[in-house]
């Protein structure tokens, strides 16, 4: 009978020590590094980041623990220039982040990890003493009142490739107004072109000499550096649904039929791809205000993301400037035959 | 020494914690299965285990430090060390229609057509062993003996199947004291019904030496035979044996396919559950299992009927060439669990440092990256193992067969499927 009662204590007290353990364990792991916030990283569609929502004060480092549960992620925060944390399913990687501002900073996944990659988002406020950051300026879009959704499709076109080098030996035509940023931004290529055809002035210029006169002036609101930075950006974070050649073929969309008319307009049946940007007419009926609105604010209903909280006013306006290279690239080089 | 109790208690104390502390690790810890203590200890280390050594070497000495029935069985008994004698709770017998091997064949194409994701996910392992686990004490509370393991347990049936093959076997030294002896203890106390005097296969003897412990003239004892001794016989195989003998051919090569096999796309397919491409791989699965694999042996089977001049009714017929199944099938699950294990062992370090996967590093070994890779060592041993198997079985057939015509259908079937192994394993 003494035997069967110290099996039976045996086996109760493996048990319990077995059951102890996850808990102990959890418990030291705790007192060793106290200061650590552990971050889970799992597909939107199983939860997405865990935490979501950081509070943390100004001017305190902050480590962060973060692993996978399925796939491979990435970790950035939105407008810091810092660089992004690969994180491995089961792997454990840390990082330390101090902020110097109060503020809402927006962290994101940077990996296509899934269907939803983009809906992987969560908050940091940092609250606490510090100036803080000047407001952001309001979107031009809001300021000169631009529907978003409404078709922008541009009603007129060049016949063959503008060239900007053939317009810079005409650009002393060009009324004073044409120069200005503004009306860079609030013009798409189409509406500056019927505007200066409307010159009497430019009478003597034919409709090509016009096209080049515009594509002379969209050069001059970008360089060669915002257009890598915006190039660079797009293969990063665009290319994924717009497609490498921006016609609407990523990978994320590949399964979806094309829109069905000339807008990338949402219907209730579900998403389509993009807008094939192949065909000129969808961006150069554009403006760079509407532009930056779209990847500003996101495309309601469409699946687009909202960037605002992610790039800094400079790089969506690279991006916008990149963006134009599809439709002006686009262009036959020698005058389409009719 | 085996007639302690203490040394198979000790060991089956720490595996029943080992495994409680698995089904534990299935549910809390890290759902990405290369780093969960569940999936790495389970599917690599023991499935391994029970495949290489366990069963070639030792038949059913897993059955007896088995931890799944050991709450049962304390409440049967309503003792964990003591001695026990007739049933101290009267159970109820084993319904007669299940007094086979077919819930364990179920048990068996089930585990086999969800394999992708229980082999992968650490929560649906978990769910499995808790549900062997709830099962097999829910069962010992109600019937007799160990009829979860006797007649349900999906292992159990596939290691039964195999322990045909294997050295350990219970013996009486001295029959005529059983003659003699009217009491029958030794059956009394038989978890697994058997009856040691009268035991012709070891299929179903759980080596757990309870009659040699109850024996009170000291007449039993755990003898070593050759390899494959049972094999011409194979004793007692029903119908329901040399069927589960074929889902195990089966199934040896679909896990090779899945697992091993240059087709990712087909991974990915079996674990997407539900997808309409899954939907085709369930569907070809049991055309394979259940109809073309079992149609193909007795299309054999028939065409050595026809050359044997003696007659069978048909049904014999097919259980009577079943033991050539046996060698090619245990030599298959060897040589593809090398083919795995090799490949993946690795990983069973870094999971005993961290085994939730919660980034603990307890031996300092967490970040050993695993590195796979297959030796010309493995290749050439599962070429040995396989040919070893082919070669068994070839014996065998010659050794059913009354001429050498005869054996030549039972020859073709060995040949194809050893060649289909060799070439999905090696090829």
């Amino acid at each position: 009978m003494k035997h069967e009662h110290l099996a039976r204590v045996i086996i109760v007290t493996l048990l319990a020590l077995v059951l102890a353990l996850p808990v102990i364990g959890k418990f030291l792991w705790h007192l060793s590094y106290p200061a650590v916030l552990e971050m889970h990283a799992r597909l939107p569609e199983s939860g997405g980041w865990s935490p979501s929502t950081i509070t943390v004060r100004s001017g305190q480092p902050i480590t962060l623990r973060f692993t996978s549960e399925d796939v491979v992620h990435g970790f950035a925060i939105g407008k810091l220039n810092q660089p992004e944390i690969e994180i491995l399913p089961g792997e454990f990687v840390e990082a330390t982040l101090t902020f110097s501002a109060p503020g809402t900073y927006t962290f994101y996944c940077t990996r296509w990890c899934g269907p939803n990659h983009w809906r992987m988002r969560g908050v940091i406020n940092v609250i606490g003493d510090g100036s803080t950051p000047t407001p952001e300026p309001t979107p031009l879009y809001l300021v000169l009142g631009i529907d978003l959704d409404t078709p922008h499709r541009a009603e007129i076109m060049p016949h063959r490739m503008a060239d900007p080098q053939r317009g810079a030996k005409l650009k002393d035509r060009l009324p004073a107004y044409a120069l200005e940023h503004t009306t860079y931004l609030s013009n798409s290529p189409a509406s500056l072109w019927m505007r200066l055809r409307a010159e009497p002035s430019l009478q003597v210029l034919n409709d090509d000499d016009l096209w080049d006169l515009v594509a002379w002036v969209w050069e001059q609101h970008t360089s060669p550096q915002a257009i890598a930075t915006g190039q660079k950006l797009y293969a990063q974070n665009c290319a994924a649904c717009h497609g490498e050649t921006g016609q609407g073929d990523g990978v994320m969309m590949r399964d979806l039929s094309p829109p069905p008319s000339d807008n990338h307009i949402t219907t209730y049946n579900g998403h389509t791809r993009p807008p094939d940007w192949s065909d000129p007419r969808q961006l150069l009926g554009a403006s760079p205000a509407l532009l930056a609105g779209k990847v500003t604010r996101g495309g309601m209903g469409t699946g687009m993301p909202y960037w605002g909280p992610i790039f800094t006013p400079e790089q969506i306006d690279a991006l916008v400037a990149y963006l134009y290279r599809f439709a002006w690239n686009a262009l036959p080089e020698h005058p389409l035959k009719r | 020494m085996l007639r302690s109790r203490w040394p198979q208690f000790i060991l089956r104390a720490l595996i029943l914690a080992g495994f409680i502390f698995t089904i534990l690790s299935g549910f809390l810890g890290s759902q990405v299965g290369s780093h969960n203590f569940a999936i790495i200890f389970v599917w690599i280390a023991w499935w391994s285990a029970l495949k290489l050594f366990f069963i070639p070497l030792g038949g059913r000495t897993w059955c007896s430090i088995c931890p799944i029935p050991l709450p049962g069985e304390w409440l049967q008994n309503k003792g964990i060390l003591r001695s026990r004698g007739p049933q101290t709770r009267p159970g109820k017998r084993w319904p007669r229609l299940w007094r086979n091997a077919w819930l364990p064949v179920f048990g068996f194409v089930l585990v086999g057509w969800f394999g992708a994701i229980i082999l992968t996910a650490p929560r649906v392992t978990a769910f499995v062993l808790l549900g062997l686990f709830l099962l097999a004490t829910m069962l010992s509370l109600i019937y007799e003996r160990r009829a979860f393991c006797r007649h349900v347990c999906p292992v159990g049936g596939f290691i039964g199947l195999y322990a045909r093959l294997a050295p350990p076997v219970i013996s009486v030294n001295e029959p005529s004291l059983c003659a003699l002896h009217t009491k029958k203890t030794c059956y009394e106390v038989c978890p697994w019904e058997q009856y040691p005097p009268a035991l012709k296969t070891s299929a179903n003897c759980g080596l757990c030496l309870e009659c040699l412990r109850a024996c009170p003239y000291n007449n039993i004892s755990l003898r070593l035979r050759p390899w494959g001794a049972e094999l011409p016989l194979a004793a007692k195989m029903g119908l329901d044996d040399v069927f589960l003998a074929l889902t195990m051919l089966t199934t040896a090569a679909i896990d090779t396919v899945i697992f091993l096999g240059p087709w990712g796309i087909l991974k990915s397919v079996a674990y997407t559950i539900g997808s309409p491409a899954w939907w085709i791989f369930a569907a070809s699965f049991l055309l394979l299992t259940l109809v073309i694999v079992p149609a193909f042996y007795t299309l054999v089977v028939w065409v050595a009927e026809r050359i044997r001049k003696e007659r069978f009714s048909f049904k014999r017929s097919l259980v009577y060439y079943g033991p050539i199944l046996l060698p090619i099938g245990l030599t298959s699950w060897m040589a593809f669990t090398l083919a795995f294990a090799s490949t993946k062992s690795s990983y069973l370090l870094p999971v005993l440092s961290d085994p939730l996967g919660w980034g603990w590093n307890l031996l300092g070994l967490t970040n050993h990256l695993p590195t796979g890779q297959t030796s010309s060592f493995s290749l050439a041993l599962q070429t040995l193992l396989l040919a070893g198997g082919a070669m068994s079985a070839t014996e065998t057939a010659r050794k059913l067969s009354r001429s050498t015509r005869e054996s030549i259908p039972l020859l073709a079937f060995i040949a194809t499927y050893t060649w289909i192994m060799l070439w999905l394993l090696l090829g």
